[in-house]
Formats: structure tokens, sequence, C-alpha cells
């Protein structure tokens, strides 16, 4: 486990089960990051363009890197277009790697070769993470925060540059393999940052998680994320009081409003239960509503996010 | 209309939507309501929640469903006159049986069974499942075992990976072309098509010789059961068509969900695939379409319960009635989308809903008639 605060990664993944507000936690961390001066790239896989809706912007085109504030560029990943531009940028003539993309039995080979989809994916993603870009004319990033694809496939993408380079052996991909696997195992430079709810089923998988990280790479998530995390505004007694005193409906949304929190509470316990002894800090959210948010809004959230971490760091420290 | 209704004379319901909507809870309450009325029921699970695995008693090893115990649902109040059958589904396990029974002879199941690229290939966390899920779906329902099965699908991160499967597994298949460059002999390389060798040259430039040997003999033994394959994927399609199967879509109020419900139908509809209705679980229970007066409401409540815990109830009670027309926007969008006029609508339940209890809970909200679930969520929003 490394003591690096995350913001001085390379590169910050940032996972967990689908609707927890994956995307929003990114895209917080990635506003602070840039607010304390790095240089910021925001990669989304697999583009559900959620980052380019909540900034008023079309539909990305992969691999254009946008700004979308001071410091903090957009860039959408695709497995299929990364494949087009590894294959010229390793084929001395355009038109072998013209040859090759446009041939089917090159397409299921892609397919069917374990983790090349998502070697490429990892592989593009490195590239955004280099002091020397590949990519021509491109400015290097202090900072690469990734929108990961679900939890499962966050392990794959990690671990494929290691199982395509196990599975050739030999050649150039073998060794790009591991130079992007080196990378990616190195918990100096690259992080997991677990987004979940306080309820069982994220806290099951985010726990899950923890286990295939330390399983496949011997690594720890570098910080959890309890995302969208209600204050609870009533005590017990008073609970009570109202539910005596109150209509029937009103009782009954404050009844459910403490069960919510109550539930919250227990799950945020067995998480941290389960973390202790470890030093993966737990930092929580507030609930913030579940439509989109606005940039301002994302904005005051990876403030309030940056707060708590120094808060978390502090207390580590002391 | 009740679930129960939309499932008349279907042999195959496949409950999609995107993940962490409570699918697998869901179909294991349709399942539980299905045999309850009589039928002989199985369901498959990909990835239950723990506690509902056990409850289920589906930790058992084997790729089979295996059969639940009545008794389990007696104590629960829910008499189950049917079979309830159930299993989570062994992805990896499936394809081997698959490749197994396809496999012409021992020594090409043994080549595709030990070849490494087949290993990693099987034993993916993308494709596979949702390949492996209809391929037990479609033997299920030939084996004619069962009156119904119930198929729980993969939580990946975009329901149609599960349509496309078949097809995107047929075409693979049917590469030949990658079978007769990667044939190392030259004879090969002649009656293929023309720029064979340069790809070739070119492929062995960017992976290295090692792979594509591996690659080489992984198609090469592939080959004696392309057409088996082949059959199999084709039926497995039709069965997705046919009319005794339908889908049902689960979301919940969220943005997410809800978007991705919307497409999934869109998906269903090009595909011709038959849509049965729609499911959407925890609904925050509410009523009126106004948004409360915090302050007249707090004046209203002070002499009950002094000024500031009015307040703080007041506010409370006004964020769940804001979550509630939230919902019921979601919802009206989900009927305009989606054309369906009666989605099965079930409340945030209390309480924990993996277990056999909450599943009884859930199935009486999936099976009460239209007056009945009515009444049910009036209940949850305290107006009855």
């Amino acid at each position: 486990m490394s003591d690096l605060p995350l913001l001085d990664r390379r590169l910050v993944l940032v996972t967990g089960k689908g609707g927890v507000g994956k995307t929003t936690v990114a895209t917080a961390f990635a506003l602070h990051a840039a607010r304390r001066g790095r240089r910021v790239a925001l990669v989304e896989v697999a583009a559900r363009d959620h980052v380019s809706r909540a900034f008023g912007l079309g539909p990305a085109d992969v691999f254009r890197e946008r700004p979308l504030t001071d410091g903090l560029v957009h860039v959408s990943v695709d497995a299929e277009p990364a494949l087009r531009e590894y294959l010229a940028d390793q084929l001395p003539v355009r038109a072998m790697a013209d040859v090759l993309t446009g041939s089917r039995a090159f397409a299921y080979l892609a397919a069917a070769t374990p983790g090349f989809r998502e070697l490429l994916t990892v592989g593009k993603i490195w590239e955004l993470a280099q002091d020397t870009r590949r990519t021509p004319g491109a400015r290097p990033y202090d900072l690469v925060v990734v929108d990961a694809p679900a939890t499962g496939h966050a392990v794959a993408l990690l671990d494929a540059p290691r199982t395509f380079a196990d599975a050739a052996r030999v050649g150039p991909i073998a060794r790009q393999g591991r130079t992007i696997s080196e990378m990616l195992l190195d918990p100096r430079r690259t992080a997991v940052l677990a987004v979940t709810t306080a309820e069982e089923l994220p806290v099951g998988e985010t726990l899950m998680l923890r286990d295939d990280l330390r399983r496949v790479l011997g690594a720890e998530p570098a910080l959890v994320v309890a995302n969208a995390v209600r204050a609870a505004r009533l005590t017990g007694p008073e609970v009570e009081r109202a539910s005596a005193a109150a209509p029937a409906p009103v009782a009954r949304a404050v009844r459910r409003a403490h069960d919510v929190t109550r539930e919250q509470q227990a799950q945020l316990g067995r998480l941290r239960r389960a973390l202790q002894g470890s030093d993966v800090p737990v930092v929580t959210l507030p609930f913030a509503g579940d439509g989109d948010l606005s940039p301002a809004e994302l904005d005051g959230l990876g403030g309030l996010l940056g707060r708590r971490l120094e808060r978390t760091a502090a207390a580590v420290a002391s | 209309m009740s679930v129960a209704r939309r499932l008349e004379g279907k042999r195959v319901c496949i409950v999609a939507g995107s993940g962490g909507v409570g699918k697998t809870t869901t179909s294991a309450a349709i399942a539980l309501g299905l045999a309850a009325e009589g039928k002989r029921v199985a369901v498959v699970t990909i990835d239950p929640a723990r506690r509902l695995a056990s409850a289920l008693g589906l930790e058992e090893l084997g790729n089979e469903p295996h059969r639940v115990d009545p008794a389990l649902f007696a104590q629960a109040g829910v008499e189950v006159r049917g079979e309830l059958w159930a299993m989570m589904l062994d992805a990896k396990r499936t394809f081997d049986e698959l490749i197994e029974r396809l496999s012409p002879d021992e020594r090409t199941r043994r080549e595709i069974l030990d070849n490494r690229i087949y290993q990693e290939l099987s034993g993916a966390v993308a494709g596979t499942q949702e390949f492996t899920a209809i391929a037990k779906l479609y033997e299920l329902d030939r084996d004619g075992n069962y009156d119904v099965v119930i198929l729980d699908t993969p939580p990946s991160r975009n329901a149609l990976d599960f349509l496309d499967a078949p097809d995107r597994l047929t075409s693979f298949f049917e590469g030949r072309a990658l079978k007769l460059f990667l044939a190392p002999s030259g004879l090969a390389a002649k009656v293929a098509a023309r720029g064979t060798g340069v790809v070739f040259s070119v492929l062995k430039r960017v992976t290295g010789v090692d792979l594509l040997q591996d690659l080489s003999v992984f198609f090469r033994a592939l080959g004696g059961i392309i057409d088996g394959f082949t059959e199999r994927a084709s039926g497995v399609k039709a069965l997705l068509a046919d009319p005794g199967t339908t889908f049902l879509i689960v979301t919940s109020p969220q943005r997410e969900p809800v978007d991705e419900a919307i497409f999934f139908r869109g998906k269903l509809d090009e595909a011709r695939m038959p849509f049965g209705g729609l499911i959407v679980n925890r609904v925050t229970p509410g009523a009126g379409d106004e948004e409360v007066d915090v302050p007249a409401l707090t004046a209203s409540l002070t002499e009950g319960l002094g000024g500031s815990l009015a307040g703080k109830v007041a506010k409370t009670y006004a964020e769940a009635q804001a979550l509630a027309r939230r919902d019921r926007r979601a919802i009206a969008r989900l009927q305009e989308e989606l054309r369906v006029s009666d989605p099965v609508l079930v409340p945030q339940l209390d309480g924990d809903v993996h277990d056999i209890g909450g599943l009884a809970r859930v199935q009486q909200h999936l099976f009460a008639s239209d007056a009945e679930r009515e009444r049910l969520l009036a209940q949850a929003a305290g107006l009855a």
C-alpha cells in the first residue's frame, strides 16, 4: 500500500457497481485535482457521454482531448479505434495497418485473444499518463482519472497487459504489455478508487473488489468513497414522537427516512469493520439528488471530497 | 395487469435490465409466484447476493437446477403447490459442457479444453456469461422438464450484449478465413484470397509467433465443432424470438437504469423479440403532485411536536414527496417511451429483501391483482 496522496499518482481508476454514482465521483475528484493545480485527463471508457452531458457538450469523439475547465480535459476511449491507432503506430507502412484493420479475420482474432480489448483500452489510458506522449504534439498529464467500467471489469483492465504478455510471451505486444503492466501494478503510480453506496449489494461488491485486487494484483484500493449517504435528521425518540403526532403519510415518510439512514449507517459500519486494520480509508459524500449534477454542483462535490480526503490524511498522520 | 397474467402461456421468461435494480430478486420472486400457482419452474440466476443464494440453497455445486424446499416458503406464508428449482450459472463450466457435447471425438475435445486461448476465452468476464446464460436456457427449455424457465440476465454494463451474444459467437465461429490463413502450410496460403501472405506476416510482426501458433491450434480444433455450434446458436436465436418466450424489463426510477430500459426496448423491437412488460422496483411511495408547503406543515405540526422538531419533520416529508414526484416523472417517461400503459410498480420495501421473507414480499407485489397492488402502494405511502 502506498502512502502517497491520491493527487500525486499518475493514474486513478474509479470503479464500482452500476448506479452508485461512479461518474459523478470520478468527475468530482478530477475537478478537485484540477483545482489543486494538476493537469488532469478525465477518461470515460466505452463512452456513455455522461461527462459530456454534464458539461453541456455534445457526444465525444473518441480520443479527442476536450477541455472541460481550467486544467481538466475529457477523453473518451474505446477499444476499436485504439486498435487502429495502435497498429498504425506499430507498423512501418500505413497500408499494412489498413490491411489488418480491414480484415474480418483480424477482428475475430482480436475478439478471441484473451485480454486484447482491455489491453488496447488500457494501453491508450497508459499513453495519456506518460511524460512523453506518443501522440504527436500532445502534452503530458499529471494525473489521469478513469471512469472505469463495472467492478469486475476494472480488475480485468488492470490485469490485461500482464495476461496478454503471458499469452503472447514474445513479440512487441508482449513487450509493451509488460511495460504497461509495470506502471499499473506500481502503487506509487496507480491507484484504484472504489465507489459504493451505503447499501448491502454495493458494499458487498466493494469488499469483493478488494479481495480480487489483493488476489490478482497484490494491491488494495487506495480509497473507498461511500456516495449518496443521507444525514440523519431525527433521533430515534424524535421519530417516535413524530409518528404518534403527525398525519399518517408524514409519519410514514419520517419512519422510512429514519429506516434508510439506519440501514445506511449499518452498512457503513460493515464496510469499515471489514476494512479495519488495512490502510484503506472510507470517505462519505452526501446524497445530492440523483438527477444530473451541474458543473458547479460537481465542483462543489469535488471541493467537499478534497476536504474530506485531507481530513482523513491528517487523521492517519496523527 | 399482474405478472402472472403477462406470463400466461409462456415457457421462457427473460428478465432484463440494468445492474443494481433488483433483477435477481425479481427473477426469483417471479419463479416463486409461478411455482405457488402450481407450475414446475426453474430459475437461472447469474450473480445472486450471497444471502439470497444461501437462502435458496444456490451455493450447492453442480451446474444444474436443484429443488428449493417448499417448507422454506411455507414458513414465510407462501404455499408452493408446484415446484421451484433454482441454480446459479457457472459460465466456464457451461461452456466446457457445451464443447464436450459438440466435439465429434475425444481428441477434438481435449485439444479445445486444454488450449490456453480457449481457457482464457471461456473464463473471460465479458461476453461469456451472456452466451452461456442463453445456452443454459436453451438446454433447460429443450429438456422439457419444466413448465417455465426464468432467466436472470448478467449484470453487464449493457444489456444488449445479451441479445447480440448468439450472433457474435456464430460469426466468430464462421471465421473460416482465419483458419485458412493461420494454417502454417503454404498451400492454404495459396488457396486463400490475395493478401493472406501479407496479413500473416504483419500479424506475426504484431503478435509474435507463439500466440499465432496457439491461435491456429485453437481454430483448427474448433473447426471440428463449428457446424454443431452454428446449429446450436441458430436454435438459441430462434428461442429468443419464439412466441413462447417473453422479455420482462426491470428498472428502478433512477435515470441510468431508465435510459437503459428505454434503449433495450428499442433493441428488442429491432430484433423482433417479444416484450412482455415492465416492472419498476424501489418506487418511493407518495401522494400528490404539489410541492409540500414546508412552513404551513411546520405550523400545523408545531402544536403537537414543538417548533424545531416540527420543522425537521416537515422538511423530511418534503424531501420524501420530492423523491416520490421524481419517481412518478420517471415512470411517466417509461410508460411513454416503452409504450406500456400499466407497469408493475413495486415500492421501496422496508428492510432486507435478500431472504425468503423478502422474496415472498416481492412476490406478493408482483402477483397481486391490480386493485390489490394499488392498495399495497397506498399502504406503503401511509394512505391506507
